[in-house]
C-alpha cells in the first residue's frame, strides 16, 4: 500500500514539474523585476527546480530501507 | 598564457590518477568489498550526463540566449522523478536476463531478433559519434585557449601526425580498454571504471564552482552586482527571460526538455551506469534526487560566468564557450585556470570512457558476433577459448569508435557549436523511446512495429537534422536544403511537408518522433505478435510480477547438459562453465552435472549466461544450435503461461494452507498447555483445601476425645475446650462455604443481583459495621471519600463482601493500638477506584505475586498466621473482574500494603445477571496469579 502511494507521489510530481516548467505558468517569472537584485526569470526556475529535489527527497527518503519486492 | 609542456604535463598527471582511482575500485572489487556499492557513488556516477558539452557548451549556450540552456537540465530532472518506476524496471529486466545494452535491450524484448539489435547499434554509432568528437573538440580547443596568447585563433593546419588530439584520443583508446575491455565478465560490470567516473564528477563540479564563486563573487563583488551590471546593457538583459522574440518559444522549451528527458534514460553511457553497473536496485532511491541537486549545483553559475565574460570582453570577442578557461586567464588566475581545464578534461575523459565501452560492447554482440555466426564457415576458432577473441573485438571495436570520433573532429568538428552536435546526438537516441519503453508497458508491441518505428523515425531524423548540419558544414551540397529533394518544396528538411516556424531541433524531434510512435504502433497492431515476441513481451511487462519459480519458461524441445556446458565453455572458459553448471545442479538440489534434466529451464540458464556475453540475439543463436527445438506457436505460449500461472496459483494456496496449519497446530499446543496448568491448578486447590479442612478437623477430634476420656474435667476446662471446638467449627463453616462460593463463581453459576451501587453509601455501611472491631483491636480506620462518585453497575451484597474482606485484612495486618487504616474512593479512569491502605509490615515483594493465589497467606513476617481461609482475595478478585474491573496490590515491605480495585461504568447491567452457564470468549479462565 506504501508502494502505491510512493508510486502516485512520484507521478503527481512529475505532473507537477511539467506544468511548473512549460506554457503558460513559466510566463509568471517572466518579468523585468528582479529578487534580491537576481533577475525574476532564472531565479524562479532555479528555486522550483529545488523545491522539486527536496520534494523527491522527501519521497524517496521517507521509508528508508524498506523492502521492495512489490512492484509500481 | 600557459606552456603547452604544463599543461600535457597537468593533464597526464590527472589522467594517471584517474588510473589509480579506477584500478583501486578494482582491486577493492576483487577483494570482495567493493566501493560501488554505495548509493552516492551510483548518484555521482550517473553525472556522467554532464560531459564537456555541459562544462563548457552550456555556457556558451548560455552567452547566446540565456536561460535558454536550462530545458537540458530540467528535462533530467522530471526524468528522474519516474526512475523509480521506469529505470527500477529496466534495471530489474536486464538484471533477470542479463542485459548489458540498449541494443540488448530492444532486440531482447521482440524476440531476440539480431537484425533489430542491429540497426539499434547502427543508429547508436552514427548518433553518437560526433557526440565523441565533441568532447575531443571541447579539449583540443580548451587546450588551445589554455597555450595561446588570449583572444589568438587557435592554430590550424599542423600535419594531422603533430595533432595533439589524435594522441588524446589514442590515449582514451587505451584507458577504455584496460578497463572496460581486460577480461571478459558476463555481466559487463566495471567496478574501477565507475569509481573513476564518479571521481570523475567530483572533480568537474569542484572544478566549475570554483571558477563559478571566482566570478561571482571575486570578479565582480558579488551575483546581484554582477547582474546590475547586466542590466545596464540592454542586449545582455535580454538573455535573462523566456522570451527573446522567438516564435514557438514553448514549442522549444518543451521539445527540448523532452529531448534531455528521453536522452538521461537512453544514452548508451546513462544506460551502462544506471542499468548495467548497477549493483542494487536500492540506490536509485538516493540517486533519484542527489542526481537533479548535482545538476543544479553545477548549472548554479552557468548564468554568472556567462554574463561575466560578455561583460568582461564584450560580445563576439571571444569564443563563450571557452569562458570557463579565458576568464581566470585574463585575471593572471593562471592555477585556476588549470584547475578548470582539468575540470573539462574529466568532463570529456569520463563521457567517453563510458560511452565507448557501451558502443563498443554493442557493436561486439550485436554486429560483430551475428556476422560471424551467420558465416559461412561459423566462427573462425572452433575450438578453444573464444573470450580472447571476443575481447579482440571489443578492443578493435574501442579504437575504432574512437577513430571515428577524432575523423569526425578532425573533418567536420569546426564548423559547429558544441551544443548543435551535442542536440543532433540526443535526437538520435531519442528515437529508442517508442520501441524500448513501448515494450516495457506494452504488450502489444511487435519487432515489425519496432523495427518500422526505428528506421522511419532515424531516416527523418537523418534527413531533417544531420544531413543539413552536414551540409552546412559543406561536406555536401546544399541544394536540397534550399530547394527540397528533387526540387520538391515539400520535401525542404528543414519545413518538411511545409512546418514552418520551428526550430531545426523541435522540427526534427516533431517530425522524426511522430512518424517513429505512428510506424511501431501502426505496424504492431497490422499483425498478431509471433510466439517469441509474445512471450518475450510477458516477461519483460511482468518482471516485477514473477519470482524465479513463477516465471514460465517458453521452451520446448531437448536439450543435452553434454551439449551446452561446451559451448558455454567455449566462451566463459572451462573453469567459470563447470562452476556455473554445478552451481546450477546444487540450485535443483542435484549432487552432479550430468543429472541436470535437459528442460527448458537449463536451455534458459544457459541461454541468459551467454547473453551476459555475447548478446541475447546471439545467444539465441548459439543455443538454437546446440539443442534439439520445437518451434512454439502463440497457442503453446499461452498454454505455457497458463501453466505457470496455475503452478503459481497452487503454490500460494499451499503456502496459505501450511500456513493456517502452523497457526492451528501453535494454538492447540497452547490450549493443552493451558489444560494441562489447569489440571494441576485443580490437584494443588483439592490438596489445598483437604489440607486446610485437616486442620480443624484435628484440633475438634483431638479436643473431643480429651473430653470424652477425662470425665473428671475441670468445668472451666471443659467450657474453653468447647469454645475452641465451636471456633474451629465455625471456620470449616467458613472455609467450606467459601469453597463452595468460589467454585460456584469460577464455574459460571453463581447468582448475581445487578443494581446500580452508590459506591459511597456502601464503603460507609461496610466500614460501620467493622467499627467495633476496628476499636477494640485500637486500630484507627479513615475514609477518604470523594463528594462526586457515579454509581456503578454491581450486586451490591458482593461488593459488600470485597470490601469487608479488604477492611478485615487490613485490620489482621495493622499494628495493634498505632494500627492506622484508610479507604479512599475516588472516580477514576471512566470508573470507579476504592483502595484501603494500612500502616502493618506490608507484603515482601516475592510475596505480592501470589498474593491472589488460593489459600495464600501473606504476612512480611513467616509465623505472624492471623485467622483466616486463604480465600477471601481470590474470591474478592473474582468478583471485580465479574464486573468488568481489576485488582491490584501496592506494597513495600515496612510501609504497609494498599489493596484497591478499580470498577468501570457500565451504562446496562450484564446481559445475563444470573448465571453464566458458559465462559465468553472459550477461553480457560486465566489462572490466579
Amino acid at each position: 500500500m506504501t508502494q502505491g502511494l510512493k508510486t502516485q507521489r512520484l507521478v503527481a510530481l512529475f505532473f507537477a514539474g511539467l506544468v511548473a516548467f512549460n506554457f503558460p505558468l513559466l510566463a509568471l517569472w517572466d518579468h523585468e523585476v528582479e529578487v534580491l537584485g537576481l533577475p525574476l526569470f532564472p531565479t524562479a526556475l532555479f528555486v522550483l527546480w529545488a523545491i522539486m529535489i527536496a520534494a523527491l527527497a522527501w519521497v524517496m527518503e521517507r521509508d528508508g530501507g524498506a523492502p521492495s519486492s512489490h512492484g509500481p | 598564457m600557459l606552456s603547452p609542456a604544463l599543461v600535457i604535463f597537468i593533464s597526464v598527471v590527472y589522467l594517471a590518477l584517474l588510473f589509480a582511482v579506477a584500478s583501486w575500485g578494482d582491486r577493492r572489487a576483487a577483494a570482495g568489498r567493493s566501493v560501488i556499492g554505495n548509493a552516492w557513488v551510483y548518484a555521482l556516477s550517473m553525472a556522467v550526463y554532464c560531459t564537456a558539452w555541459t562544462y563548457f557548451g552550456s555556457v556558451g549556450r548560455a552567452a547566446q540566449s540565456g536561460v535558454w540552456f536550462l530545458p537540458i537540465y530540467l528535462g533530467p530532472m522530471l526524468a528522474m522523478t519516474l526512475a523509480w518506476l521506469v529505470v527500477r524496471k529496466m534495471i530489474r529486466i536486464a538484471k533477470t536476463y542479463r542485459i548489458t545494452s540498449i541494443a540488448d535491450f530492444i532486440a531482447s524484448r521482440y524476440g531476440k531478433s539480431p537484425t533489430l539489435a542491429g540497426l539499434v547499434t547502427l543508429i547508436t554509432v552514427v548518433g553518437i559519434v560526433p557526440y565523441i568528437a565533441l568532447q575531443l573538440k571541447a579539449v583540443a580547443s580548451g587546450y588551445a585557449v589554455l597555450t595561446s596568447p588570449l583572444g589568438a585563433p587557435s592554430q590550424q593546419g599542423a600535419d594531422w601526425w603533430r595533432d595533439s588530439t589524435l594522441y588524446l584520443a589514442l590515449a582514451l583508446a587505451g584507458f577504455t580498454m584496460v578497463f572496460g575491455a581486460r577480461h571478459l565478465d558476463n555481466t559487463e560490470r566495471h567496478e574501477g571504471m565507475v569509481a573513476a567516473i564518479a571521481f570523475e564528477s567530483v572533480v568537474k563540479l569542484l572544478a566549475f564552482l570554483a571558477v563559478g564563486l571566482f566570478v561571482a563573487f571575486g570578479l565582480f563583488a558579488s551575483p546581484a552586482a554582477l547582474f546590475e551590471q547586466v542590466r545596464a546593457v540592454e542586449s545582455l538583459q535580454a538573455l535573462l527571460r523566456f522570451d527573446q522574440g522567438q516564435p514557438f518559444a514553448y514549442a522549444q522549451w518543451t521539445g527540448l526538455t523532452l529531448l534531455a528527458l528521453l536522452s538521461v534514460i537512453l544514452l548508451p553511457r546513462q544506460f551502462q551506469v544506471m542499468v548495467v553497473e548497477n549493483v542494487d536496485e536500492q540506490h536509485l532511491r538516493r540517486a533519484v534526487w542527489v542526481f537533479p541537486l548535482y545538476l543544479l549545483l553545477i548549472n548554479l553559475f552557468v548564468l554568472p560566468i556567462a554574463m561575466g565574460g560578455l561583460l568582461l570582453f564584450g560580445a563576439g570577442t571571444l569564443n563563450p564557450e571557452t569562458f570557463i578557461l579565458s576568464i581566470p586567464l585574463s585575471q593572471g588566475q593562471t592555477a585556476l585556470a588549470l584547475f578548470a581545464f582539468v575540470g573539462g578534461l574529466s568532463a570529456a575523459t569520463g563521457m567517453v570512457i563510458v560511452e565507448t565501452i557501451a558502443v563498443s560492447t554493442m557493436v561486439c554482440n550485436d554486429l560483430v558476433m551475428p556476422w560471424l555466426l551467420r558465416r559461412k564457415g561459423g566462427l573462425p576458432v572452433e575450438r578453444g577459448d573464444l573470450a580472447g577473441w571476443l575481447l579482440g573485438i571489443r578492443r578493435a571495436a574501442i579504437l575504432g569508435i574512437l577513430l571515428l570520433g577524432y575523423g569526425y573532429f578532425h573533418f567536420a568538428g569546426e564548423a559547429y557549436a558544441l551544443v548543435s552536435i551535442g542536440l543532433i546526438s540526443f535526437a538520435a537516441v531519442a528515437q529508442f523511446a517508442p520501441a524500448l519503453l513501448g515494450g516495457m508497458y506494452w504488450r502489444g508491441g511487435t519487432r515489425r512495429g519496432a523495427l518500422a518505428g526505428l528506421l522511419l523515425g532515424f531516416v527523418l531524423w537523418a534527413y531533417t537534422l544531420m544531413l543539413p548540419s552536414l551540409a552546412k558544414s559543406g561536406w555536401m551540397p546544399d541544394a536540397f536544403l534550399q530547394e527540397g529533394l528533387w526540387g520538391i518544396g515539400l520535401l525542404k528538411p528543414e519545413t518538411f511537408l511545409g512546418l514552418g516556424g520551428l526550430d531545426n531541433l523541435t522540427h526534427s524531434l516533431f517530425w522524426s518522433l511522430l512518424g517513429n510512435i505512428t510506424a511501431y504502433v501502426g505496424v504492431s497492431l497490422w499483425r498478431a505478435p509471433s510466439a517469441s515476441e509474445a512471450s518475450q513481451a510477458l516477461l519483460f511487462v511482468d518482471v516485477f510480477k514473477r519470482t524465479d519459480q513463477a516465471t514460465p519458461v517458453f521452451w520446448q524441445g531437448k536439450a543435452q547438459v553434454s551439449a551446452l556446458m561446451p559451448l558455454v565453455a567455449r566462451f566463459l572458459g572451462t573453469d567459470a562453465a563447470l562452476r556455473l553448471f554445478l552451481g546450477y545442479a546444487q540450485r535443483q538440489g542435484l549432487s552432479r552435472v550430468e543429472d541436470i534434466p535437459g528442460d527448458g529451464r537449463l536451455v534458459q540458464f544457459v541461454e541468459t549466461q551467454l547473453a551476459g556475453s555475447i548478446g541475447s540475439a546471439s545467444a539465441r543463436v548459439m543455443v538454437a544450435s546446440a539443442v534439439e527445438e520445437e518451434t512454439l506457436s502463440l497457442t503453446d505460449v499461452m498454454r505455457i503461461l497458463d501453466e505457470a500461472s496455475q503452478l503459481r496459483a497452487y503454490s500460494r494456496a499451499l503456502e496459505d494452507k501450511s500456513h493456517s496449519l502452523e497457526r492451528a497446530t501453535h494454538e492447540l499446543r497452547e490450549a493443552n498447555h493451558q489444560l494441562l496448568s489447569l489440571d494441576h491448578m485443580k490437584d494443588d486447590f483439592m490438596s489445598s483445601v483437604t489440607h486446610e479442612l485437616r486442620t480443624p478437623l484435628t484440633s475438634i477430634r483431638a479436643l473431643s476425645e480429651l473430653m470424652r476420656d477425662d470425665v473428671d474435667m475441670a468445668a472451666a476446662q471443659r467450657q474453653q475446650f468447647l469454645e475452641i471446638i465451636v471456633g474451629e467449627t465455625e471456620r470449616l463453616t467458613r472455609l467450606v462455604n467459601q469453597v463452595l462460593d468460589l467454585a460456584k463463581i469460577e464455574a459460571g453459576h453463581a447468582e448475581w443481583h445487578e443494581l446500580s451501587v452508590d459506591v459511597r453509601a456502601l464503603a460507609q455501611q461496610a466500614s460501620e459495621s467493622l467499627r467495633e472491631n476496628y476499636r477494640e483491636a485500637g486500630v484507627a480506620l479513615a475514609l477518604d471519600v470523594s463528594a462526586q462518585v457515579p454509581n456503578v453497575w454491581a450486586d451490591p451484597d458482593r461488593l459488600t463482601q470485597v470490601v469487608l474482606n479488604l477492611l478485615s485484612n487490613a485490620l489482621k495486618y495493622a499494628p495493634r493500638r498505632t494500627g492506622q487504616v484508610s479507604l479512599r474512593l475516588r472516580e477514576a479512569d471512566g470508573g470507579i477506584d476504592l483502595e484501603v491502605q494500612d500502616n502493618g509490615p506490608g507484603i515482601a515483594l516475592d510475596q505480592q505475586a501470589v498474593v491472589f493465589e488460593k489459600f495464600r497467606q501473606v504476612s512480611g513476617d513467616a509465623h505472624y498466621r492471623p485467622g483466616g481461609t486463604g480465600l477471601g482475595l481470590p474470591i474478592s478478585r473474582q468478583i471485580v473482574e465479574h464486573f468488568g474491573g481489576h485488582m491490584w496490590l501496592r506494597s513495600k515491605p515496612g510501609e504497609g500494603a494498599c489493596f484497591g480495585f478499580h470498577i468501570p461504568l457500565r451504562t446496562e447491567p450484564l446481559p445475563d445477571t444470573t448465571a453464566e452457564h458458559t465462559e465468553p470468549n472459550n477461553e480457560p479462565r486465566r489462572p490466579k496469579t
